[in-house]
């Protein structure tokens, strides 16, 4: 019986709803998880005064607020943050069957049957990505053959949090997305930042603006037994009062201050309660959550929502450590088939133009297989972006097998998580990256929008 | 050690942190005991006795938890609810975020609620024992691999969480990447079986599967075994600190001072036991001085039923949890659950529903109303259903101030000046149990 285990992404799909938790931060020498500890408190002190004046707007209702200032950022780009949780097998993803290596690495587990990878004739397309290789054909994915960074660490949430934050930095508490919000966004709009996961990616872990965690947004509603009308409408007006109260106590400001972002939430969400409220402009993989959040956030965008930055994970389960051959294919095809839907779907709509997709993963796995049928964690691994607008072009090369391997038998790094940041915040969001990556100035800026 | 007063307010905070909160009348007669006398009875809590109704589904069939899905959840949570071990109970719980196990990845019901109970009988225990008996549990070694990881072929998945996540921590200079590889040596040699229609089964280790050759492990050299490996980690010189700091974060918000882990440390290292290091956690002052944390959400409901001397009646507990963000035997990985981010836009709504569940079979029917009432009636009668919570002033003001509006809307019509009352109970209930007062103590 295969299994894959170990981590953060051994979920049944129908349990994805716990998803998108950093690491606990107790534990002494681990990376304090972003958003947490005393930015956070600092989030809430701060944003109590900033949402309160909020509410002295008058007459304006918060969902018509949310609206008239999408106008403004309506037309802005969206950046979408993709996550392959528990590291996915770059080897496998973009596989080197031209690389004389390969087979003798991967006895059990080399790839076969994929397409060529027309930028390098080294490489194939794991079968289960031909949708990404179609995109790719029409110069709508950007791939990232070996994306990581200089002494790769291989503990999942050490590096996951590297990645989140967009800097090695264990104490670092903010998301990489965060920071930029922080200093572009705004104080009464939590769907600037936007967690589609069930609870928030701490990619979008912000030090000051409110931030937004859901399931998807036609499941935001609420109600409670033996109430309705007028009392209804005004117990529901009351949830975010509660979050008024205010207190020194940094747990609870911060269950006043969710409250207060579940009552803005609500408003700016209450269009899409209605069934069919959804209406996807294509067919979506079906039975996965997945899907279903990437067609209501196709739905969102094309509403003019004031979004900015949007968090998911990937349908899946990556950390392979045993029974690799049979656990990934089925991961990477939802996956790839849903992402593929969501790009047509954003085509249909017309707002393809304005929706950026990063995929990415805490690292790949070991280059030579495990005896379990698996392969334990590695360094480099492999990142797409996907969209209209993107390069189409490589970012770095496969280094391959021979030279391109570290002491500790992993793929190396040729190009760096942070200077796909600082490109993506420079050319996509328009914003310097200097103010949200640390030491931004080092890192090269790759060409990855047109 | 705390030497403010111990009333009725330290109790409850007591209890809320070393268990799921006061049953009516509880907090009162653990205040008479006083600090040292509640503490002594927590530690020492004697047999377990499960008190009130036993649970079932929603249907009033009886629970069948290693069976039938979401009923494990179920199961553990009237076990929290109705046990005289609040703390034994509560630990238990510490030790499934700790050394966290999915069934996910297990597969087995069954395995899960055997290491629910392994961690139940070392909840006050040794831990270095604890750790032992979890790095040979089934549901772990299926988990991580352990069954996976031979001499011919080392899988190095348990090796390094042990390390990173159980004893030592990351980022401390406490192993190298050479150790998780050496390590993963000295763990080989667990097999199981696996039969259609039977799954896992046969648990055993195999001499013939295991690395007998020198290992190096903290640069120690020797034949190490699995019991070795777990020892190496806990008589490490970074594994006291790791522990004990790791077991006050469940209880404290905020780090201890240097004066206060010293002592733990020192607590610890007599013997490797539990029991003494939280003696010392639940007497300090930081306890019952500092901050507020956020509840579990398997604790929120735990709480809000025991509150009302209610009982597990609804299979929808698990996935109510799971909404919540805690599904029991489910953590979202190896690292457990995250406490410092349990409250967000979506987990809230996930509590409100649980507050939902427990409220429908409750709820007042507004056609039985018969009379008028002013706002300060109808929140004292839905503050005595949850058997009156301690409020914060503000949120007790914006509680009235919505009962106000809400009851001003009735108007002259009579039907609305019977029934508004009746709703306004109804809704201050749901909004009494999701406020930020009773989500945090």
């Amino acid at each position: 019986m295969s299994r894959i285990v170990c981590d953060e992404c051994s979920r049944a799909d129908v349990l994805r709803a716990v998803a998108g938790r950093g690491l606990p931060s107790i534990e002494p020498g681990m990376p304090t998880p972003a958003g947490t500890g005393l930015s956070r408190r600092a989030f809430v002190a701060k944003s109590l005064g900033l949402a309160l004046s909020v509410y002295g707007v008058g007459k304006l209702g918060l969902f018509e607020e949310g609206i008239a200032s999408a106008a403004s950022g309506a037309q802005g780009p969206i950046l979408v943050s993709v996550f392959l949780q528990g590291g996915a097998d770059a080897l496998s993803m973009l596989y080197p069957e031209g690389d004389p290596l390969y087979r003798k690495l991967r006895p059990r587990l080399a790839v076969s049957g994929g397409s060529a990878f027309a930028e390098d004739d080294r490489l194939r397309w794991h079968p289960a990505l031909s949708p990404l290789a179609e995109l790719h054909g029409e110069g709508k994915v950007t791939v990232l053959p070996s994306v990581g960074y200089d002494h790769p660490d291989q503990s999942h949430f050490t590096s996951r949090h590297f990645w989140e934050v967009g800097a090695t930095d264990p104490r670092l508490l903010t998301g990489w997305m965060g920071r930029y919000l922080d200093a572009a966004g705004t104080p009464d709009n939590p769907l600037q930042g936007l967690s589609l996961t069930g609870s928030l990616q701490p990619t979008l872990a912000t030090a000051k603006v409110p931030v937004a965690a859901i399931d998807g947004p036609d499941e935001y509603d609420f109600w409670a037994p033996g109430v309705w009308g007028e009392v209804e409408t005004h117990m529901l007006e009351a949830i975010g009062s509660l979050g008024s109260a205010g207190s020194r106590d940094p747990a609870f400001r911060t269950a006043s201050n969710v409250a207060r972002q579940v009552d803005t939430l609500r408003r700016q969400l209450a269009p899409f309660g209605g069934k069919n409220a959804i209406a996807p402009a294509v067919q979506y993989p079906k039975g996965d959550s997945f899907p279903r959040r990437l067609a209501g956030l196709a739905a969102m965008v094309s509403a003019g929502l004031p979004l900015r930055c949007v968090a998911l994970e990937a349908t899946g389960e990556y950390d392979t450590h045993a029974g690799q051959a049979s656990a990934l294919a089925p991961a990477l095809t939802t996956t790839a088939q849903s992402l593929f839907a969501f790009q047509r779907d954003l085509e249909a709509r017309g707002v393809a133009d304005r929706v950026l997709t990063l995929v990415w993963t805490e690292f790949g796995r070991r280059a030579r297989e495990n005896g379990s049928g698996g392969t334990d964690h590695g360094a480099a691994g492999t990142g797409f972006l996907i969209g209209s607008r993107v390069s189409g072009h490589a970012v770095g090369e496969f280094p391959g097998l021979a030279n391109g391997l570290d002491d500790d038998g992993n793929l190396k790094a040729t190009a760096d998580f942070r200077s796909v940041y600082a490109s993506l915040l420079e050319q996509w969001l328009g914003f310097d990256a200097e103010r949200v990556i640390p030491g931004a100035a080092r890192f090269a800026r790759p060409r990855l929008v047109r | 050690v705390y030497r403010g007063g111990f009333d009725v307010p330290q109790a409850e905070r007591l209890l809320w942190r070393a268990g799921f909160g006061p049953r009516p009348g509880e907090a009162e007669a653990l205040a008479k005991r006083g600090l040292d006398g509640a503490v002594t009875s927590l530690l020492h809590p004697g047999r377990e006795r499960l008190v009130g109704p036993r649970p079932h589904d929603d249907k009033g069939r009886a629970l069948a938890p290693a069976d039938a899905w979401g009923h494990d959840h179920c199961w553990w949570l009237d076990r929290m609810v109705r046990t005289s071990r609040p703390l034994a109970e509560r630990m238990t719980l510490v030790w499934h975020d700790w050394f966290a196990t999915s069934n996910a990845g297990v597969g087995s019901q069954k395995k899960m609620l055997v290491q629910n109970a392994l961690f139940r009988s070392h909840a006050l225990g040794s831990f270095e024992q604890l750790l032992i008996d979890v790095t040979r549990d089934p549901a772990m070694l299926l988990w991580l691999n352990g069954v996976e990881n031979s001499k011919r072929a080392p899988n190095e998945n348990y090796a390094r969480e042990m390390m990173e996540l159980f004893t030592l921590g990351a980022n401390r200079g406490a192993y190298t990447e050479r150790d998780v590889r050496e390590q993963a040596r000295a763990l080989t040699g667990w097999r199981n079986r696996w039969k259609q229609g039977v799954g896992d089964y046969d648990f055993h280790y195999e001499p013939t599967d295991h690395d007998s050759g020198t290992k190096t492990v903290f640069r120690r050299s020797g034949r190490f075994a699995w019991r070795d490996a777990c020892r190496l980690c806990v008589s490490h010189p970074k594994h006291a600190s790791f522990f004990v700091r790791k077991l006050w974060g469940y209880f404290i918000p905020v780090p201890p001072d240097r004066t206060t882990e010293a002592a733990l440390e020192a607590a610890y290292r007599r013997g490797r036991e539990v029991r003494p290091v939280l003696e010392i956690v639940l007497r300090h002052p930081a306890l019952y001085e500092g901050p507020r944390m956020t509840k579990p959400p398997v604790v929120h409901i735990a709480g809000l039923l025991r509150r009302i001397g209610a009982g597990v009646t609804s299979d929808a507990w698990s996935w109510i949890g799971q909404l919540s963000g805690q599904q029991l035997f489910y953590p979202p990985n190896v690292a457990g659950w995250d406490d410092e981010r349990w409250l967000d836009t979506a987990t809230f709504r996930g509590r409100w529903i649980g507050v939902q569940n427990i409220l429908a079979k409750r709820q007042l029917d507004p056609a039985k109303g018969t009379a008028p009432a002013d706002a300060a009636t109808v929140l004292k009668r839905a503050l005595a259903f949850w058997n009156d919570p301690a409020l914060t002033d503000a949120t007790h003001a914006a509680l009235l101030r919505f009962a106000h509006t809400a009851l001003a809307d009735a108007g002259k019509q009579h039907w609305k000046q019977t029934q508004y009352p009746v709703l306004v109970e109804n809704a201050l209930r749901q909004l009494i149990a999701v406020s930020p007062d009773l989500q945090t103590a």
